[in-house]
């Protein structure tokens, strides 16, 4: 699982509607896959990030280098660390648990679940 | 003409696991490939998503057709080996996809509401006992699609709604038993979405047709 996917991921069990997100990332086991540079998908895709909580996301796992506040203007360096922290940092095993319910979602072999049982949805 | 993806990973045991691709796969990449011009020029997408990956064999062909890394390709099943071997059909064939294992998209909404700019699915559309759809064998499950075969069609049809952007357009495969016309009427009435008929093809007794959708003020056309 990348983080662009994580972005999109919010608790979905019967009744949590608020705090409910981003899921906190934890025991994690991370790989690095190159991929081709595309600026121009990355910056449309920056776009439909929540920022905020990527940054929280990121530095859960130990990333710490991307700016507090969305610059205005998307330098080279910029986008080349946006890339590697998207797209090419992979969470191949891992928790996530909602801030708000302490649901647990898993990530096993790159993939998150989010499949729940009957009682929760 | 794109060749088909790689699929030589995959064999008869697999296919025990998960849906074999077959004349409706192959129907939804003739019509990905014949959309392709429309697709890059008039939509640019920067998000696709497709419901019910399978084998992901339709998803790796759409990003062979994008190229150049200039998508995310989010995919969900609700079968886990499905999105394992999605992420590992679209790895041979050189393309990451962002595999899911969810209940149509449930987790992905709201985070996702509007910004799907090509939406694909090939559901579960046979005609079965209502039954069916809840069947606990997983290649059932992967077919089965209850009353007229719209059960799970009809689950997909507002979450379409949901997910589009100004710009997306949803590529739906049906049957002639699905009532395609009745599906087009209620997405003008429920949703003003435009619709037409990309491509359809008789495979035995089933006729295969490829439904396009947009939203009001897109020409269909364009
Ligand atoms: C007809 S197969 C198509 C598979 C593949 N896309 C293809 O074209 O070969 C339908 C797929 O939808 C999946 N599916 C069925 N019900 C689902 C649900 N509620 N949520 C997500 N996926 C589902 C099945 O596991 C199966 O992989
Ligand atoms: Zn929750």
């Amino acid at each position: 699982m990348r983080l662009v996917t994580h972005n999109m991921l919010q608790c979905h069990v019967r009744g949590c509607n608020v705090n409910n997100y981003p899921l906190q990332l934890s025991e994690v086991e991370i790989e690095i896959q190159e991929t081709e540079f595309n600026s121009q998908f990355l910056r449309s895709m920056i776009r439909k990030l929540e920022w905020s909580a990527l940054i929280n996301s990121a530095r859960e796992i130990g990333i710490t280098t991307l700016p507090e506040v969305l610059p205005d203007d998307f330098d080279e360096d910029f986008l080349r660390n946006i890339h590697r922290v998207l797209l090419e940092t992979h969470i191949q095993q891992g928790k996530m648990t909602c801030p708000n319910c302490n649901h647990v979602y898993l990530v096993r072999d790159g993939i998150p679940n989010m499949l729940l049982n009957e009682s929760e949805t | 003409m794109l060749p088909t993806p790689n699929l030589d990973h995959l064999s008869s045991k697999d296919y025990e696991q998960i849906y074999e691709p077959s004349e409706d796969t192959f129907l939804l990449l003739d019509a990905l490939e014949s959309e392709i011009t429309f697709i890059k020029n008039e939509i640019n997408p920067c998000i696709c998503l497709e419901i019910g990956s399978g084998s992901g064999c339709v998803s790796t062909f759409l990003g062979q057709l994008l190229g150049n890394n200039s998508t995310v390709l989010f995919c969900t099943d609700i079968n886990p080996n499905a999105t394992s071997i999605t992420v590992e059909t679209g790895r041979r064939n050189s393309i990451y996809l962002d595999s899911i294992t969810t209940n149509l998209t449930s987790g992905l909404l709201p985070r996702l509401y509007h910004s799907v700019d090509i939406l694909c699915c090939n559901p579960p559309y046979a005609v079965t006992p209502h039954e069916d759809i809840y069947s606990k064998n997983i290649i059932e499950k992967a077919w089965a699609g209850g009353i007229n075969g719209r059960e799970v069609i009809d689950m997909i049809l507002p979450l379409a709604n949901d997910l589009l952007s100004d710009n997306g357009t949803f590529y739906l495969l049906v049957i002639s038993d699905n009532k395609p016309d009745e599906i087009r009427e209620k997405m003008w009435k429920q949703y003003q979405f435009h619709s037409e008929v990309v491509i359809s093809r008789l495979a035995g007794r089933e006729k295969l047709i490829i439904l396009k959708f947009r939203r009001n003020g897109r020409n269909i056309n364009d």
